[in-house]
């Protein structure tokens, strides 16, 4: 029974973490699939993401707090964070990747290293080098369910992560921009030929995968409160190994080997001491990948695999 | 005779290959037109200048006097140039239906807002693409595979599953880049029956690449021989067929000795 309960508290620890890196990866994916490069900027654009929310955040409260519900107020925050992070979103796509459409894959990729460092510059210089505190959205409660401890922001932090993922889910197979996302990471050619125009569809790729990465910038704000410029570098490296595990291009691989991600990392913090995490952790991870090269849900063959 | 499609002194190289020079077309409205050659004389290149894929570096090219030279790829498909490939350019692990709906693109006019509160506007388009999508998937006789992949698929059937796509973006003109490449002799027959049913339904001018002259010269009413990037003869198919040049060009000189 005790080791039940321990394994449970645990999964419920990986479940929130793993939420972190799938909904991250994801817009890693979705980028892959659209344009066959990896944006290396999604981790800086998940550290503006959190300030922005910061922002956001802080503003709200000033003004509505005790006028309104404290989920209305959190729910405000994380619609306006959304709308304005996709702008960054649009702004990388257009301002960094672009110019570069028809240039070698290489050169494409290490804009978005370039457009990360600017952002962590920016931000440092912006803002300066303390470390922000995140306001929490919400008071923290406890519960206690069958000797199992969960907090309402891990609860949230889990559950607003699936129904992302459900809505993203929807919009990519149901509407036609979905569809046109799709198709493009089969065919680039033929797309354009049914009157899509790829200066829609990444802009708007982009735009979402800022959009999810800024959610999970607010969340992880509510989770561990404290900002700093470099913040997105070592998760957004995690979240892009998960996009590789999941297989290139897979928006169902990416959110699941987020997951599996998460749950190794805390599986292995339980057997081993904290400090070990990581060097277990990825190791199992390197050992995965020389079992399955192309992840778990790569395409067999693709006309695109040029990086 | 008014041109749907006009081509004009169209010139292009690929570095310091002369690709294509001179050349010139004209497509009336209903039109069917073919373009034989050989391999390598520059057909393909011809259909990826006038659908976008490249720019043609001198000449002009206009769809009902407009014109739409140096326009996206995109924006030449939605005046109403559709297209096959040689090669297919299917979307593997997409299934039939979502090919077929996903080519009324540009016909759909919900935004993003429309999408998300799922309005009746916006269903009721969705609706009309399906009805449409599932008529077009009739006519091709694909509509038994409406769900399956197209992987899955015969080679004739992702070839129908191709040519819907293309008519799907409701085209004036049709390009289909050798409609019948790798057919056995069933599905060609087949192929020749859809493709008259086609230009007879939809009223669309047909231009078409290739290689077996029984199609050809069944098909087309006016036929165009390309030969290292020029034409060397064009007129009705039975001036063609016992043009000597153009049998030169197939056959290789005749030794009259």
């Amino acid at each position: 029974m005790e080791l039940l309960q321990y394994i449970l508290q645990n999964l419920i620890n990986a479940a929130e973490r793993g939420s972190f890196y799938a909904v991250i990866s994801i817009g890693y994916s979705m980028v892959y699939g659209v344009l066959m490069l990896f944006n290396f900027a999604h981790g800086d654009i998940f550290m503006v993401g959190a300030y922005i929310g910061f922002g956001i955040a802080t503003l709200f409260i000033g003004i509505f707090a005790g006028l309104l519900p404290a989920p209305l107020i959190f729910l405000a925050t994380v619609v306006t964070t959304m709308f304005l992070v996709s702008w960054v979103g649009v702004f990388v796509e257009v301002a960094g990747y672009r110019p570069l459409r028809n240039a070698p894959r290489a050169s494409a990729a290490i804009t978005g290293l370039m457009i990360g460092i600017i952002f962590e510059t920016g931000v440092l210089i912006l803002l300066g080098a303390t470390r922000l505190s995140f306001p929490p959205l919400m008071k923290s409660v406890t519960y206690h369910v069958g000797g199992i401890y969960i907090t309402n922001v891990k609860a949230m932090i889990i559950i607003i992560s699936l129904l992302l993922m459900v809505a993203l889910h929807a919009f990519i197979q149901k509407t036609k921009w979905g569809m046109a996302m799709r198709a493009m990471s089969y065919d680039f050619l033929a797309v354009p030929l049914m009157g899509v125009s790829i200066n829609t569809i990444a802009p708007l790729t982009f735009a979402m995968g800022a959009g999810l990465a800024s959610v999970a910038g607010i969340l992880y704000g509510q989770a561990y409160p404290i900002l700093d410029p470099y913040m997105g570098v070592i998760i957004g490296w995690k979240a892009f190994v998960a996009a590789i595990l999941g297989g290139r291009g897979s928006i169902k691989g990416a959110a699941f080997a987020g997951y599996l991600l998460g749950f190794i990392e805390i599986f292995v913090a339980t057997i081993f001491p904290s400090t070990l995490r990581d060097l277990i952790a990825y190791s199992i991870i390197l050992i995965i990948l020389s079992f399955k090269p192309r992840g778990f849900f790569g395409m067999e063959h693709s006309t695109k695999l040029r990086l | 005779m008014s041109a749907l499609l006009n081509v004009k002194n169209m010139t292009h190289y690929f570095g310091g290959l002369r690709a294509v020079h001179n050349y010139n077309l004209n497509i009336a409205p209903r039109q069917i037109t073919g373009l034989i050659g050989p391999n390598g004389a520059g057909k393909t290149t011809i259909f990826n200048l006038i659908t976008g894929i490249y720019t043609p570096a001198q000449g002009t090219i206009t769809l009902e006097n407009e014109n739409i030279k140096g326009l996206e790829t995109n924006e030449i498909a939605a005046k109403g140039v559709g297209r096959t490939f040689q090669n297919l350019a299917l979307w593997r692990h997409i299934n039939v239906l979502d090919h077929i709906k996903m080519a009324h693109y540009s016909q759909l006019a919900y935004g993003l807002f429309g999408s998300f509160f799922n309005t009746p506007a916006c269903r009721r388009e969705e609706t009309r693409v399906e009805e449409n999508s599932y008529r077009l998937l009739e006519l091709f006789n694909i509509k038994q595979h409406a769900n399956q992949l197209v992987t899955s698929l015969p080679y004739g059937a992702q070839r129908r599953v191709e040519m819907a796509r293309a008519m799907a973006i409701n085209p004036k003109v049709l390009f289909l880049d050798e409609p019948t490449a790798g057919m056995t002799p069933d599905e060609l027959v087949q192929m020749i029956k859809i493709i008259k049913q086609v230009h007879k339904d939809f009223k669309v001018a047909i231009f078409l690449i290739e290689h077996r002259m029984k199609f050809v010269m069944d098909l087309c009413q006016h036929i165009q021989t390309l030969v290292f990037g020029e034409i060397i003869a064009q007129g009705p198919p039975e001036k063609i067929q016992n043009n000597p040049a153009v049998i030169e060009a197939y056959l290789g000189k005749e030794d009259l000795t």
